[in-house]
């Protein structure tokens, strides 16, 4: 984490966003943006109004607003890569992913090894995922899709300092990298679905990158490794806190990135604890925690003090009704309940 | 909007200084290189040399040679399943695009793309890509490429007119017109997906009439003349140079051979495949050439096939360890 300065300023995660790719753009002249209302005088500046004002500084030569047309999009932004351009493309909701998949999983990853290493596809693809109450087709958490697919990157960033910094090493990264950010983390201060808390982050001015394939131990502790992302993060957190008062102390990791994986630093924390609990709100079955689940299994087995566990969305489509959808997510007392589990 | 164009209607663009028999002999040299790779890989590829699978181009090497003989080597063509006429059009050697085939060490993309995949960023050429449709998008993105960095280069984009069922075509056509990118998208409607016939599947029977949809200029040519698919070409890629934006080219021509290996063509009738095969590109060109020209160009191309073939046998296997290099950057 960044000195704490005298320049030391909160951002939200959307104006942290907007910061990294801004100063992307004017390092670099081949930076640009792609994307559905992403630069129209008098729109949202993109559907979550993080590249509000600029177009302004930048017009509309680096900042493409598109048709509705999602494929064309994402192979706009491969093409445009493979001659050695920065696109930035932008899709509104995650789920709309599923309308370039061609573009990503079968041209953005397969390009460069079709090639013989020829070519590189130096492209980034920012996402929106998660459930805000808006039903089973813009609320899914499809990142577990994209992991499985060798040639991408995939990172899920959730907080302002982490988000700005593993952006622009997405930007400066030669092979696609695709960023799923959650809805309810982009602007919100004391949000009561992401857990009461202040999500704004310390971002210092000057010029910084965070890694891919690093993560980061947000709470230290003894007795159980919880690993998570975006909300589930910090229900991952509400739920260490109130585990402590009971004398409980969780090791709080968020991976950042989920391929490449930072094995290391969640498999030294499991060897430590003895005990692993992964938090998403992708679906249980097949989601991106079976597969850090089954890399501590091989390598950490013998640490193991329990079984690992999981806590998931259900599997199923997310509902619209709050009740439906607060009942089918993760929740706080389902992470102490799997914490408490692996504890018995 | 659109043009029907024969040889000779061209109405502007044709006519540079080397024109007469040096391009006339450069181009049926260039079929004919095509011709006889795909006649001579078909045979390596029965004798058990060659693995994989093939999608082989005999009969469409008027569209590749006549489109790629305008292009520089600095502009970009993406292909299709069906690329290897395109690969020795744009200028991959005749080497690696046979080690390529062969799966050799010092093939074109060191024996990780295969058959469905030649391809050479040196000479201008995405690994072809092998999904119905998928360079209808990512040829935008090049032309974005080339028009953000105000160059004057172009890309091509090789489909069948099977990709035109395909949504992909649809967004990247509509996108190429809004943007105005300089962009020549070149269908070789070859009748056929697969086995089903293109009547079967559309009420609009020429693809040229779907650009109109988008406000983008189409020709029709006759894609068995390799002269009439050149001067054609000039003209798309002055109009995409000078920022006019994107032309559709639908060059009509005819795949001799199955749509890979294990066709036996009971789709189509023998008479319909003579009538095409009395339009052969390299007889039509071929009509107008001495028959000594002919003849050493023969010779010529064989060496020149020869070679390749002797290159790709003597070539080194990939390590085994190639497999796992180049996934990232």
């Amino acid at each position: 984490m960044p000195e704490t300065t005298d320049e030391a300023r909160r951002l939200t995660i959307s104006e942290a966003l907007r910061e990294g790719i801004a100063e992307e753009m004017r390092r670099d002249d081949d930076v640009f943006l792609i994307g559905e209302d992403i630069g129209v005088e008098g729109g949202f500046g993109g559907a979550f109004g993080v590249y509000l004002g600029l177009v302004e500084e930048f017009g509309h030569a680096r900042i493409i607003d598109t048709p509705i047309s999602e494929k064309a999009i994402a192979g706009a932004a491969v093409g445009a890569a493979v001659l050695g351009m920065r696109p930035i493309a932008d899709m509104q909701y995650s789920d709309f992913l599923f309308e370039c998949m061609d573009e990503l999983v079968n041209q953005a990853a397969k390009l460069r090894y079709m090639s013989g290493g020829k070519l590189s596809v130096p492209m980034v693809m920012r996402a929106p995922v998660g459930a805000t109450l808006r039903g089973a087709q813009h609320g899914q958490c499809p990142e577990s899709y994209f992991v499985h697919v060798p040639g991408l990157k995939v990172v899920a960033p959730s907080d302002a300092y982490h988000a700005k910094g593993i952006l622009k090493s997405a930007v400066r990264d030669d092979n696609p990298v695709l960023i799923f950010e959650h809805k309810l983390l982009y602007g919100s201060k004391g949000r009561e679905a992401a857990g009461g808390l202040d999500l704004t982050a310390e971002v210092p001015i000057e010029d910084y990158t965070f890694p891919i394939g690093r993560a980061v131990v947000k709470r230290p502790g003894r007795d159980v490794t919880i690993v998570a992302t975006h909300v589930s993060l910090y229900r991952a957190l509400a739920a260490a806190e109130e585990l402590a008062g009971r004398g409980i102390e969780c090791e709080v990791i968020d991976p950042l990135t989920l391929l490449p994986l930072d094995t290391d630093t969640i498999f030294e924390s499991v060897r430590r604890t003895g005990r692993l609990v992964i938090v998403h709100e992708d679906t249980l079955t097949g989601g991106w925690g079976a597969e850090v689940a089954a890399r501590v299994a091989d390598d950490c087995l013998g640490y193991l003090e329990a079984p690992i566990k999981r806590v998931a969305t259900a599997d199923v489509p997310a509902p619209a009704a709050p009740v439906l959808e607060q009942a089918a997510l993760p929740q706080v007392a389902n992470v102490v309940a799997a914490v408490d589990s692996v504890l018995a | 909007m659109v043009e029907r164009s024969v040889r000779g209607e061209a109405t502007g663009g044709a006519g540079t200084p080397e024109d007469g028999q040096a391009v006339e002999e450069r181009l049926f040299r260039r079929m004919l290189l095509i011709r006889r790779f795909e006649d001579r890989v078909y045979r390596l590829f029965l004798e058990g040399e060659i693995p994989g699978t093939l999608h082989q181009y005999q009969g469409q090497e008027a569209v590749a040679a006549g489109v790629c003989d305008v292009l520089r080597r600095d502009d970009w063509i993406t292909s299709t399943h069906r690329p290897h006429g395109h690969a020795l059009a744009k200028g991959v050697s005749a080497r690696a695009a046979m080690a390529e085939l062969y799966g050799k060490a010092t093939g074109c993309c060191g024996g990780k793309g295969g058959s469905m995949h030649l391809g050479d960023p040196a000479v201008g050429m995405v690994p072809a890509i092998a999904i119905v449709g998928g360079g209808n998008t990512v040829v935008t993105g090049l032309g974005l490429a080339m028009k953000l960095r105000r160059s004057d280069q172009v890309a091509a984009c090789f489909f069948g007119e099977g990709a035109t069922n395909e949504g992909a075509f649809h967004e990247g056509l509509n996108f190429a017109g809004v943007e105005r990118l300089p962009i020549v998208l070149v269908c070789e409607n070859n009748l056929y997906g697969a086995s089903t016939s293109y009547a079967r599947v559309s009420r609009v029977p020429d693809v040229a009439d779907r650009a109109g949809a988008y406000g983008i200029p189409a020709r029709i040519v006759d894609g068995m003349d390799v002269l009439a698919v050149r001067e054609a070409t000039i003209e798309a890629v002055a109009s995409a140079r000078a920022g006019n934006g994107p032309t559709l080219l639908e060059c009509k021509t005819y795949r001799f051979t199955g749509h890979s290996r294990s066709d036996a063509r009971g789709y189509r009738t023998r008479e319909e495949e003579a009538e095409w095969a009395s339009r052969d590109p390299l007889v039509v060109l071929g009509a107008t050439l001495p028959a000594p020209l002919l003849d050493a160009l023969e010779e010529e191309v064989r060496a020149e096939l020869d070679d390749a073939v002797e290159f790709a046998r003597n070539s080194p296997l990939p390590d085994p360890s190639e497999a796992f290099k180049d996934v990232y950057a």
